[in-house]
């Protein structure tokens, strides 16, 4: 085990960014025309960054599996971004958001990072406005604020429920700039299959043009993944069907550590399972916990009447329902952060309360919140004793206009109609916070090869906070790559344009090839889903929301067996060199059976529980999450070996100078 | 409940392609359109047949990927959703339905359902951005106050999920509403003033080399969009160009 240097630079927090933009090497602009910079993923940190590099001068190649850039999954964020504006006057701060994300992520995270992310929030908002970004406004024009989960300021900003559209929009607008400009060539339709290393620097990528089946060798003299998260490892999350870490894992195994895999964060807002047949679950956005109360019935004989359909929620008095999230958390209710709010639905659940037929969901209600803010309309109109469903009538039309999108989301999904009776909701797989280990400069321990957004692991720790995804995607985009990259690009001004048919190249493609025609004759008799169910079963069972040692070593094995069967039993339809979807998912699963391992060895490893990472071993008498900083304050990054099993791991030391470390209490 | 699928089938862009007949049964009125589709491609692998292909991502109708014209209508029956947010519960047990892809000259398909829409992104990039670097160094986000209304329409133009229905839907093959949509929501905000004319004029001339057709004031494409861009915007984009030439 070895120790790894995140080459912080030195010096208070609040000037370390500064000072280090100051310091770090530049490329001059003349120079940045010789240099070639490749982009995976087209999100909000990918496409971001693909923009900014372009408008900076670099030759960018951008790529993205889907048909256009503009279907990133970041489109389907819904409730926000957060920035330290302090619109509101409510006392924000750069330092209350980084002292939030730091505390939300429950001291699992880099301290210089966090810092860096609220220092840029602010500029984000700014850029996002001069892009033509719709955020939502009061009537004077200002810009509005929402609050979101494990904060006490109102610093989000949205877009209705649709921020991350908007977002992802203003990125893609960026892109198409350059795209139109020649700037950036962009790849649709094409998937990264391999990184390629020449003399021990990412030098390029393999990627097969998912139209017509054909390998592609593409160089360049760096490297940038904005491919994303990985939670579809759990085959049921609610990312979007096509979200994979193949690129991310292709990186880990030339070399890029991969921290702490099993940060994984459960919604706890998310329509419930419906069947066997379900591919995929729908969240509903936090932001909806502004305004609904969580609650399940106080007595057992209730739950029963509502299971049988003998009675509805509505019936049940105020003191015949338990809001249990106000009853154990009464400074922070129903806005505790995501990790909190899931793990209470799950203990009422297990206790045999919850609403559903399979017993697993809890009400979301809207009711409150539609009469107090029937009863604020009603004033402002000046209407002398309205009557209840007068009140009720302008409530639900403000809630309309606040969530309506999301409530007809809701309404089609589940054929209930959330304005009458409350959503049922239930936690489900929503964000992964590990990912490759980045230095401050988020380059990867692979020379050349950075990770950005999602797909790195160091700004939200062991739990994120809502709207903090697409504020760190923006940022890593935007404004923190384009100057940290040239720090090592500065050593590739004489370097002239990277060769795509030297000898690594050529193996790289070989060996990729090889394994696409492998899968294409296995000629087995189960398909790919079938697998991937099977693996996000023994993931959601054995290392969802609760871990336990037994039940990890068994997952371990599990996982082994299945990836065994997998390689001898797949049956891919199809053939290499044309469309085909099936081959695309073999690999993506392929991927995946090998970091589900990974996964539950680095849960198992961490006998503490921190964030979204709950150990039953470790927890307080109240049973909260309950933490060990004297062993286990540091960022586990592993080291590919050859197999899962025999990855090594490096530790980071999480030092935290300008935070106390507590006990997170949100009581 | 059962049901009768008859899908087109087309093995690549340069194939003609036929209608094939296929039979699911045991589907739950709870599944999703695609989940049912899933249900079929499950079968066929089983069969050692090839599944269909179809172009799909999110699952929560926002990512704009799903594109079955369904018993002729672009995502089917209902009002107001994609594809994949169309529930089972709109047909009935022993219904023969319909899938195709999208038909448009400017949308060629490339494999059974799944239709090339790039030209879509090239009109984009023929304009359809406020040309600012990402510096991060533009004026505050307060600093110019935009009214209410404006910022609201401009918001419901940019709900535009760019799926195409509306090209799908238009017997014209005409993408206004589309491209009105982006130069709609420019135009309705104070920082798209500074290229107004010249984004409409090379964002209309880019839509029209890319061949789809002229609008006849039909409404289709209002109807099947899911997310009910308004045709207003495409009276708004007429007035727009209209004042760019002269």
């Amino acid at each position: 085990m070895s120790t790894l240097d995140s080459k912080t630079p030195a010096g208070p927090i609040k000037d370390k960014w500064t000072n280090h933009k100051s310091n770090i090497n530049v490329v001059n602009p003349a120079n940045k025309r010789l240099i070639d910079v490749i982009v995976v993923g087209s999100g909000l940190a990918g496409g971001a960054a693909a923009a900014s590099l372009a408008e900076l001068g670099y030759n960018v190649k951008c790529f993205c599996f889907q048909d256009t850039p503009r279907r990133a999954h970041s489109i389907a964020a819904q409730g926000g971004i957060n920035a330290a504006k302090n619109y509101q006057n409510d006392g924000d701060s750069i330092y209350r958001l980084f002292y939030d994300t730091v505390k939300g992520g429950d001291y699992r995270s880099r301290e210089s990072n966090v810092y860096r992310l609220a220092e840029v929030s602010a500029n984000i908002i700014d850029q996002c406005v001069a892009q033509g970004v719709p955020f939502a406004r009061e009537y004077g024009g200002l810009l509005d604020n929402r609050s979101f989960g494990g904060v006490l300021v109102s610093r989000t900003f949205y877009a209705k429920g649709q921020t991350g559209q908007q977002l992802l929009l203003g990125a893609y607008s960026a892109m198409s700039r350059q795209i139109n400009k020649g700037k950036i060539k962009m790849y649709n339709r094409h998937e990264m299959l391999e990184l390629v290393l020449v003399d021990g620097k990412a030098r390029g990528i393999i990627a097969r043009n998912l139209v017509t089946g054909e390998l592609e060798r593409h160089s360049a003299h760096a490297v940038v993944l904005g491919s994303g998260g990985y939670g579809n490892v759990f085959y049921l999350s609610t990312n979007a069907m096509g979200s994979n870490v193949t690129a991310a894992w292709r990186a880990h195994r030339k070399g890029a550590y991969f921290a702490n895999p099993c940060y994984t964060q459960i919604h706890p807002t998310c329509i419930p399972r419906s069947g066997d047949y379900q591919a995929k679950l729908t969240l509903m956005s936090e932001s909806l916990r502004n305004d609904g109360r969580i609650w399940v019935p106080k007595s057992k004989e209730n739950v029963e009447a509502i299971r049988s359909g003998k009675k509805k929620p509505i019936d049940l008095s105020a003191d015949e329902r338990d809001y249990y999230l106000e009853r154990r958390y009464p400074a922070f209710g129903n806005l505790v952060p995501r990790d909190v709010a899931s793990r209470a639905a799950k203990e009422r659940c297990d206790a045999g309360y919850g609403v559903n037929e399979t017993g697993e969901a809890v009400y979301l209600d809207f009711s409150s919140a539609i009469m107090r803010y029937g009863q604020e309309k009603a004033n402002i109109l000046h209407l002398e004793n309205p009557s209840k469903e007068k009140i009720r009538e302008l409530g639900e039309g403000v809630i309309e206009s606040k969530y309506g999108n999301l409530f007809q989301m809701y309404e089609k999904i589940t054929d209930d109609n959330p304005y009458k009776t409350p959503m049922m909701i239930y936690p489900a797989v929503h964000y992964t916070m590990g990912g490759l280990w980045v230095d401050y400069n988020l380059m990867t321990t692979v020379p050349g090869c950075f990770a950005a957004g999602e797909a790195n692991f160091s700004d939200h720790g062991a739990n994120r906070l809502g709207a903090s995804a697409l504020m760190q995607g923006l940022a890593d985009g935007y404004f923190v790559l384009p100057y940290t990259i040239g720090d090592f690009l500065a050593d590739d001004i004489r370097t002239g344009p990277i060769a795509n048919d030297s000898p690594e190249f050529l193996e790289a493609e070989k060996e990729t090839k090889n394994r696409l025609d492998a899968l294409i004759n296995n000629k087995g008799t189960k398909s790919v889903d079938h697998f991937h169910k099977r693996l996000g079963k023994v993931m959601w069972n054995q290392v969802g929301m609760a871990r336990n040692g037994p039940g990890l070593k068994e997952a371990i094995s599990e996982i082994q067996k299945i990836r065994e069967e997998f390689y001898k039993d797949v049956f891919v339809p199809g053939t290499t060199n044309e469309f085909n979807p099936e081959l695309e998912k073999a690999t993506r699963v392929a991927d995946f059976l090998e970091l589900g391992e990974l996964f539950a060895q680095d849960a198992l490893e961490r006998e503490e529980s921190c964030g979204g990472h709950f150990r039953e071993e470790s927890q307080t008498e109240e049973g909260e999450a309950l933490r060990n900083d004297k062993d286990y304050a540091y960022a586990a990054a592993w080291e590919w070996t050859g197999t899962p099993r025999g990855s090594k791991m490096h530790k980071e030391e999480l030092t935290f100078n300008d935070i106390e470390l507590k006990q997170r209490s949100y009581k | 409940m059962n049901l009768t699928l008859k899908i087109w089938r087309q093995k690549e862009a340069k194939a003609s392609g036929s209608m094939e007949t296929y039979k699911v049964s045991e589907i739950s009125e709870h599944m999703s359109f695609l989940e049912m589709m899933d249900v079929l491609n499950e079968q066929l692998i089983n069969e050692g047949k090839e599944p269909i292909a179809f172009d799909h991502d999110c699952r929560e109708g926002i990512c704009g990927s799903c594109s079955m014209y369904i018993n002729g209508e672009p995502h089917g029956p209902d009002r107001g959703v994609t594809t994949c947010q169309l529930h089972m519960r709109k047909f009935k047990d022993g219904d023969t339905i319909h899938i195709e892809p999208w038909r448009a000259a400017s949308f060629p398909v490339i494999k059974d359902l799944v239709v090339d829409r790039s030209a879509f992104d090239r009109i984009i990039q023929s304009g359809g951005y406020v040309s600012v670097n990402t510096s991060g160094n533009s004026q505050d986000a307060n600093a110019i106050p935009i009214p209410k209304e404006d910022a609201d329409n401009a918001f419901d133009a940019a709900t535009c999920i760019g799926c195409g229905a509306c090209v799908a839907a238009c017997k014209n093959s005409s993408a206004m509403l589309f491209v009105s949509a982006k130069v709609s929501q420019l135009a309705l905000l104070p920082q798209g003033q500074v290229e107004r004319k010249e984004r409409v004029l090379s964002m209309v001339d880019q839509m029209d080399t890319e061949g789809f057709g002229n609008c006849s004031n039909t409404g289709a494409c209002e109807i099947e969009c899911p997310k009910g861009i308004s045709l207003d915007n495409i009276a708004r984009m007429n007035r727009e160009l209209l004042s760019a030439k002269i």
